[in-house]
């Protein structure tokens, strides 16, 4: 089962400058674990403990995965993932 | 409609449905057109509510500076009223916004000073908070953090929806400040507790994030996440996508940014259509596309190549 996982740049050290990954996993932390087994300590810089980090986002199809179940957001075989800084926008 | 001063105008806005771009008969698109404010956006709600309420405790009085960190809409706004009132205005504006926005600012006597692209909005809050720091004598709105923001739309945005289309069951709107949701959530909530309420936020290419550090990201002090029921990140490609569909279908010239609201509201419409459901979605037009015509995404020929000439630009 694989997953596209889009990788901001701040992060793509840990994946050897790709923009995006794929990876397997029924849930969002068992994706981020499976990250991590090839991509050494990336799973820490975007979940501290059980929880996503304050200042990152991650998107499930464009749909912020804190709104749905947070880490344990249920993922299906074909799901895009996006990781992202947070950050301001809109036309202010 | 008739209002004794050009600023008595704001608000009062059509609620249009697009029976075009709505995805069924049971599944209906409704758009706030916001682009018909007196300066052309949903800003002129916040921003005069905001020097209203400052005038009305004394923070802000004859003679004084106005700072406001903004990518545009605010500062016009504000411009704008400053000029009628009296003040004097520094807007600070990443460098990388279009220069029709600069323009405009200049117009209505706004001194600008430019902060870094990288990080956009970000960067300009962190450099007026810094200006204010070393300008105790200027006052910043800072709509970021302003309650009187999230007020204006409490008092006037949501009120207006609400009796113009009872059976509203989505809001959508883009996310910046945060204050048109916060505002308008709070408000239909608080009349409809069922209301859906979901915020597009923009989602910007590499060469706008590309230096920014995970630890420095930046949340509105207005932001309450439990106001919210969903929350759609709206990359540039959909934005344009959609800003284009919106022109063609419809004959709405708006901003980019609205594409990316559409494009939630579509999303949202397609859930409720899969789930049986009926739903009268409405979403804000912040702003008209004039502002934008220099980036080329309306007359480029097709949509790749309007996407393509929207790479590294601040669209919302």
């Amino acid at each position: 089962m694989a997953i596209e996982v889009r990788i901001p740049t701040i992060l793509r050290t840990y994946t050897d400058g790709q923009k995006a990954v794929e990876g397997t996993g029924g849930t969002l932390a068992e994706l981020l674990a499976d990250l991590d087994s090839r991509h050494t300590g990336i799973r820490e810089r975007v979940v501290d403990g059980e929880q996503l980090r304050r200042f990152v986002n991650v998107y499930l199809n464009d749909e912020d995965v804190r709104f749905l179940d947070g880490i344990d957001t249920k993922l299906s075989d074909g799901d895009n993932v996006t990781i992202l800084p947070a950050v301001a926008g809109g036309s202010r | 409609m008739r209002y004794d001063s050009p600023l008595a105008a704001v608000g009062n806005t059509p609620l249009v449905r697009l029976p075009r771009l709505s995805p069924a008969e049971s599944v209906r698109i409704w758009a706030k057109l916001e682009d018909r404010n007196p300066t052309g956006s949903v800003k002129d709600r916040p921003a005069l509510h905001m020097i209203e309420q400052a005038e009305k405790d004394g923070r802000l009085t004859p003679g004084c500076t106005i700072l406001e960190p903004t990518s545009g809409n605010t500062g016009i706004s504000l411009a704008m009223a400053a000029r009628l009132k009296g003040y004097r205005i520094v807007c600070v504006l990443p460098e990388n916004t279009s220069s029709e926005r600069r323009e405009l600012l200049t117009m209505w006597g706004a001194e600008i000073i430019s902060s870094p692209a990288a990080g956009g909005s970000n960067t300009a809050v962190r450099v007026a908070k810094e200006l204010s720091a070393e300008h105790p004598d200027w006052v910043m709105l800072y709509q970021y953090g302003n309650p009187d923001n999230a007020g204006a739309h409490f008092a006037t945005t949501g009120p207006e929806i609400l009796a113009d289309l009872p059976s509203v069951t989505h809001f959508v709107a883009g996310l910046g400040t945060t204050g048109t949701l916060m505002g308008v959530g709070r408000y239909l909530r608080a009349n409809k507790p069922e209301v859906k309420i979901v915020a597009a936020e923009p989602r910007y290419d590499d060469l706008v994030y590309g230096l920014r550090n995970l630890d420095e990201g930046f949340v509105p002090e207005l932001y309450e996440a439990s106001v919210l029921t969903s929350r759609y990140s709206v990359g540039s490609a959909d934005a344009v996508t959609r800003t284009r569909e919106l022109l063609r279908e419809e004959g709405i010239f708006a901003g980019v940014s609205t594409g990316a609201a559409l494009h939630a509201a579509i999303g949202v419409g397609k859930k409720a259509l899969d789930a049986g459901e009926e739903a009268d979605i409405v979403f804000v037009v912040a702003d008209g596309g004039w502002k934008y015509l220099s980036t080329g995404v309306y007359t480029a020929a097709t949509t790749e190549e309007a996407i393509e000439t929207l790479q590294g630009q601040l669209w919302a």
